[in-house]
């Protein structure tokens, strides 16, 4: 009886040390943020809520979806965490809970190798192109389309891929997206960048609106890893 | 190149998986719902009748969407695959139960009717006489219903189901390189549609009865 009381007791504390595990929801075709790799999901976002995981102590499940689908997700309750170079908004925050910033963002104004464009490619009759639903769409609309200073084209593409290939093949003057992910690309094909826009947008990790037990666990596990300086090491890996 | 291979074939696994879980449960579902609009009361065939024309006309992205975004609020979650698998799945058997719903109405009544004679009970006759004959009939449009499956299984991708254009999607976002992966997961697709379509085409050829073949005329 003593013995079996013993067993019980031990197989709980197991239970408990293990801790919860977490949904986390994100868009794997965004490096050097989230991608695949050998078939694992790596890049910055995913090392960061791993090590978020471990400081904090409990586990994660990371599972891939378009991009479009994760706030749905997380307020259906398929997922509880987002991480996914998920810039804070208004209008996000009225339907998911961000945690406090984690990285902040500028946009690259990027044109092709040898056009001889510059930043001002903004202004006049070019074509300009962004991935639909970024920081640099709602940018670009705000500040360009609609004070008609920008008067050409305005292309919207399903992915950052799309939109340069678009861009080396001519069908369009500039694109403007996320610096990190501008510079990588340029690392390797013929575009360059020719400016940055400085709209230091802040990316959060977002989980269902109001939980804030979660919440307030990523939190306390972004301020402990700033303090570690284990969030400097993942930058300098990953940039 | 070469080495996003194995990453594509894992896809291509989960987009056969999605392909046959979705035609068997269509499968399951579409032959108790034609059986029914043949020789089912009229209640029944009003029933069949709306469940088909209700998922025959909604676009198969929204279906997948309400499942698995809509059933939660109602407490009943499902995993991506499931969704997915229950979304193609109750789709095609809207579409297969009017195959089967043609396929038992070509076989002549007179059929029946010379099974019910011998001492048969309807569902007796239906089994060894009409459905082995009618699954003949049946078999070149559901070949065509097998490849709708397949292709539409891609949509899958936006309920985070890692299938075969999803793992596309991660590859071209590393190496930059779409046309090349695009081309290459649509000779994926191509292949496994040529072989399935091919291998069906030999069992109806095994299958024919002499002078009551489907044939194909070219002239």
């Amino acid at each position: 009886m003593k013995k079996a009381f013993l067993v019980v007791l031990l197989l709980l504390l197991v239970v408990f040390a293990f801790g919860k595990t977490y949904i986390v929801g994100t868009s794997a075709d965004f490096p050097p943020f989230e991608y695949v790799e050998n078939g694992e999901f790596v890049g910055f976002d995913m090392d960061l809520i791993r090590a978020i995981a471990d400081e904090m102590g409990f586990n994660v499940k990371i599972v891939d979806m378009a991009f479009d689908s994760l706030i749905a997700a997380l307020a259906s309750g398929n997922l509880d965490i987002v991480v996914a170079g998920m810039t804070i908004t208004d209008e996000r925050e009225q339907v998911v809970d961000f945690s406090i910033p984690y990285w902040v963002a500028d946009q690259s104004v990027v044109v092709k190798k040898g056009s001889g464009l510059n930043i001002t490619v903004l202004f006049g009759k070019h074509n300009v192109g962004v991935q639909t639903g970024t920081t640099a769409d709602l940018w670009v609309e705000e500040n360009l389309v609609n004070t008609k200073i920008l008067t050409g084209k305005f292309k919207r593409y399903e992915t950052f891929v799309f939109a340069m290939t678009d861009l080396v093949n001519g069908n369009v003057d500039a694109i403007v997206l996320d610096s990190p992910v501008a510079e990588m690309y340029a690392k390797t094909r013929p575009v360059e960048i020719v400016g940055i826009i400085k709209t230091g947008e802040e990316y959060g990790i977002a989980v269902s609106e109001g939980n804030k037990e979660l919440l307030n666990l990523i939190n306390e596990g972004i301020r402990r890893l700033r303090e570690s300086g284990k969030i400097d090491e993942l930058i300098s890996k990953y940039f | 190149m070469i080495n996003s291979f194995p990453a594509l074939l894992e896809g291509t696994w989960v987009t056969l998986k999605i392909t046959f879980l979705s035609l068997g449960l269509g499968l399951a579902i579409a032959l108790p719902l034609s059986f029914g609009q043949v020789y089912g009361g009229k209640g029944f065939r009003v029933f069949v009748v709306i469940y088909e024309r209700i998922f025959r006309s909604i676009p198969e992205l929204v279906i997948l969407f309400l499942i698995f975004y809509g059933f939660p609020r109602a407490g009943i979650k499902f995993s991506p695959f499931t969704a997915v698998v229950l979304g193609l799945g109750i789709r095609s058997a809207a579409y297969q139960s009017q195959i089967f719903r043609g396929a038992i109405q070509s076989i002549s009544t007179t059929q029946m009717r010379a099974a019910r004679s011998l001492g048969m009970t309807k569902l007796q006759g239906f089994r060894h006489v009409v459905l082995p004959q009618a699954l003949r009939v049946a078999l070149p449009p559901w070949t065509n219903e097998f490849t709708i499956v397949l292709k539409d299984s891609s949509l899958a991708y936006a309920l985070g189901v890692t299938e075969l254009l999803r793992r596309g999607g991660y590859i071209i976002s590393t190496t930059y390189e779409p046309m090349l992966i695009y081309l290459t997961v649509a000779l994926i697709y191509f292949v496994i549609t040529f072989t399935v379509n091919r291998s069906l085409k030999k069992v109806e050829e095994a299958l024919a009865i002499p002078g009551f073949e489907i044939k194909e005329s070219i002239r």
